[in-house]
């Protein structure tokens, strides 16, 4: 006979089993001040920031690493460039805080959106919850582009079209506006792992997976939202000018490499550098030469009658642009 | 008892399910991916294509898909277009501003352009208009909408005559300097000409209240920018034309926003955007001029590896009416034969 008594007991069991049978109700909770782990292995391209023609990891076609070459680091000195924002999907590795909170219906507490605001300059993202779809193709793209979560369990699954034409690698690798970003936002205890998979048809042959991680600030108040840009005048220059380097005129092509022993092919980037085979070929290179053109003018020849002036042409320090040209002295 | 129990877990039931609806779940999201900014269509079937009407911001809408971007402005005025589009799909284009604007009249046309793409339903479009025309400078056409365009574009079409351009397409009213200034719906409404750009006839609008700039076809998202240089185009009117636009355009908070600029094709953009364009077409302009500079002949720049347009051909090399060899051609011969 159905009891009350068992009913008491019952009852519970089959609501807790309900609840826990759906996955709307796996959510996990990401509100709060978060900052970046900059002692991460991605610590260097958070802070500092990439070397010109560092393009190592990075699965690019040939146009995306033509693209680095010719870019010229005063192409950001141009007012319009100034204040130009990392895109969404570098944005994570740049010095980076954030604050997220919810967005609920006042009535059904249904999330509505997740909202990300990112100090780095002063971004603000809305993550869509309530299964809106995405904006038309005419539709402007911004910074931060349109982005649409699902939960797959305890885990966010953001999809990000929509976005503005950016870098993969800061200043160097473009990004283009048709690439589309799927990010899985997962919380440990204190730490929020967040990883991206990005892919663009123009610039990247396969897709480009990032991880990060950030801490949970516990103080609630420690985010500070202000990054003002403002552009200035730095130079002159001709009205329209756009600073480029000419196909293979880049003069500091090698220096990366060369600064750091490694094949010049190395630092170029591309789909075969993410696998593990490419170690033996790495290991067949040889390492790149760095002429520096700033470098001092070679020294004068001394006299004849010491020794150096019969050494044959180009015998003396081996490395072209005139390094090491004095060491024949101390012949 | 029972019936209270069967109840309770009905309507937990009944909650629960709520929330999975509306709250998106699932381990399959659906693929969806930024889209790819395309050229109108070669040879369409003109019944199946639809227009996409978005608002773009103060007083001005898009109306994309008929040909080039159409920009609508709306007030209690009536309505003022920047082009028209393809005739094909004037019906369309009507339609869809009947829905916008219901009820107002269609008062003002201005034309950035030569191309069909643009101008082709001046002719179906200004009958729409009911302006009893008793002003000067509005020409002779009593009970149509204003066309207005710079008098190079007249000048054009004059030229190729009414055998292709039927006089109807004609702008009756044309400024011949560098600007034309009108009022419209409470906001002033700039023309600016462009000269010896895509031709010796653009122009840009300029809707200052709005804030919103109808660039013509100097600025395209779904290709190079076209060079019509038998009608007068140059690749560095081209390059003027953008500076124009990056001198008029503001971001509204670090480089995004503020202006917003709607190109002759493709999405509706920003002042970023438009500088991209800008830095992309300058830097091919750039190459081919050092390739002339070192004395190259044009077999030699077209078998340039890589070519003066390689990175930006993923992105911008899709239109097979408006390669980038030809881009690359027509840049050499007009930088060759520059005085």
């Amino acid at each position: 006979m159905f009891t009350a008594r068992r009913a008491t007991l019952i009852l519970p069991l089959l609501l807790a089993g309900l609840l826990y049978s759906v996955p709307a109700s796996a959510q996990v909770d990401f509100t709060g001040v978060w900052n970046g782990n900059t002692n991460a292995e991605d610590g260097p391209e958070r802070a500092a920031g990439p070397s010109l023609v560092e393009f190592m990891g990075l699965p690019i076609n040939d146009q995306a690493r033509q693209w680095g070459l010719a870019y010229r680091p005063g192409r950001l000195s141009l007012t319009e460039h100034q204040c130009q924002v990392h895109v969404v999907h570098y944005i994570h590795r740049g010095p980076f805080g954030a604050r997220i909170w919810e967005e609920r219906d006042p009535v059904t507490h249904q999330l509505i959106a997740i909202h990300e605001a990112i100090n780095t300059y002063e971004q603000h993202r809305t993550i869509w919850m309530d299964g809106r779809p995405h904006p038309s193709p005419n539709a402007p793209h911004t910074w931060m582009g349109f982005s649409t979560g699902v939960w797959n369990g305890n885990m966010l699954t953001i999809t990000t079209t929509h976005v503005k034409q950016g870098w993969f690698r800061r200043e160097n690798i473009p990004s283009s506006d048709e690439a589309t970003t799927i990010e899985h936002w997962v919380r440990n205890g204190n730490v929020w792992t967040h990883i991206s998979v990005t892919e663009d048809p123009n610039y990247l042959v396969e897709p480009l997976i990032k991880s990060e991680d950030f801490n949970l600030n516990p103080n609630p108040n420690s985010f500070n939202p202000f990054w003002p840009c403002e552009y200035v005048e730095e130079g002159e220059r001709a009205r329209g000018e756009v600073p480029h380097y000419l196909p293979g005129q880049n003069i500091w092509m090698a220096e990366y490499a060369a600064t750091h022993n490694l094949p010049q092919e190395a630092t170029l980037g591309g789909p075969e550098q993410m696998y593990p085979e490419y170690r033996d070929r790495l290991k067949k290179l040889p390492v790149a030469v760095f002429v520096d053109p700033n470098a001092e003018p070679p020294a004068p020849v001394a006299p004849a009658g010491r020794g150096q002036g019969a050494a044959p042409a180009g015998g003396r320090g081996g490395a072209p642009g005139g390094r090491g040209a004095g060491a024949g002295g101390r012949q | 008892m029972r019936r209270v129990i069967a109840a309770a877990l009905a309507a937990v039931a009944v909650y629960v399910a709520g929330i999975a609806a509306q709250q998106p779940t699932g381990a399959a999201p659906p693929q969806i991916r930024t889209a790819k900014q395309m050229p109108f269509p070669q040879k369409p079937d003109w019944s199946k294509l639809e227009v996409d009407v978005l608002p773009v911001q103060g007083k001005v809408h898009l109306i994309a898909g008929a040909g080039g971007n159409i920009a609508v402005q709306i007030g209690d005025g009536g309505v003022l277009l920047v082009d028209t589009g393809y005739e094909q799909m004037s019906g369309k284009v009507i339609a869809a501003i009947r829905k916008l604007a219901p009820d107002r009249t269609l008062r003002t046309i201005i034309n950035t352009t030569l191309a069909d793409a643009h101008t082709g339903a001046n002719a179906v479009l200004i009958k729409e208009g009911r302006l009893n025309q008793a002003g000067p400078g509005l020409g002779q056409r009593p009970n149509e909408a204003d066309l207005i365009g710079h008098a190079g574009l007249l000048a054009l079409m004059t030229k190729i005559g009414r055998q292709k351009i039927v006089v109807e397409r004609w702008p009756p009213s044309t400024f011949s300097g560098k600007s034309k200034d009108l009022y419209s719906n409470d906001e002033p409404v700039v023309i600016l000409h462009v000269p010896d750009a895509v031709t010796s006839g653009d122009s840009l609008v300029w809707f200052r209240g709005s804030d919103v700039v109808a660039t013509g076809e100097i600025f395209n998202e779904a290709s190079f920018p076209y060079i019509d240089a038998e009608h007068g185009g140059t690749i560095n009117g081209i390059i003027e034309g953008l500076n124009m636009v990056l001198e008029i355009t503001v971001p509204k908070h670090n480089q995004e926003g503020g202006t917003m600029v709607i190109p002759g094709y493709g999405r509706i953009g920003d002042e970023h955007d438009v500088l991209e364009y800008r830095d992309m077409v300058t830097i091919i302009r750039d190459r081919v001029q050092a390739a002339i500079d070192k004395k190259m002949t044009l077999a030699q720049v077209k078998a340039m590896k890589p070519s003066p347009t390689y990175e930006y051909e993923p992105r911008f090399n899709r239109d097979p009416n408006w390669t980038a060899e030809m881009f690359v051609e027509t840049i050499y011969r007009n930088l060759s034969t520059r005085k």
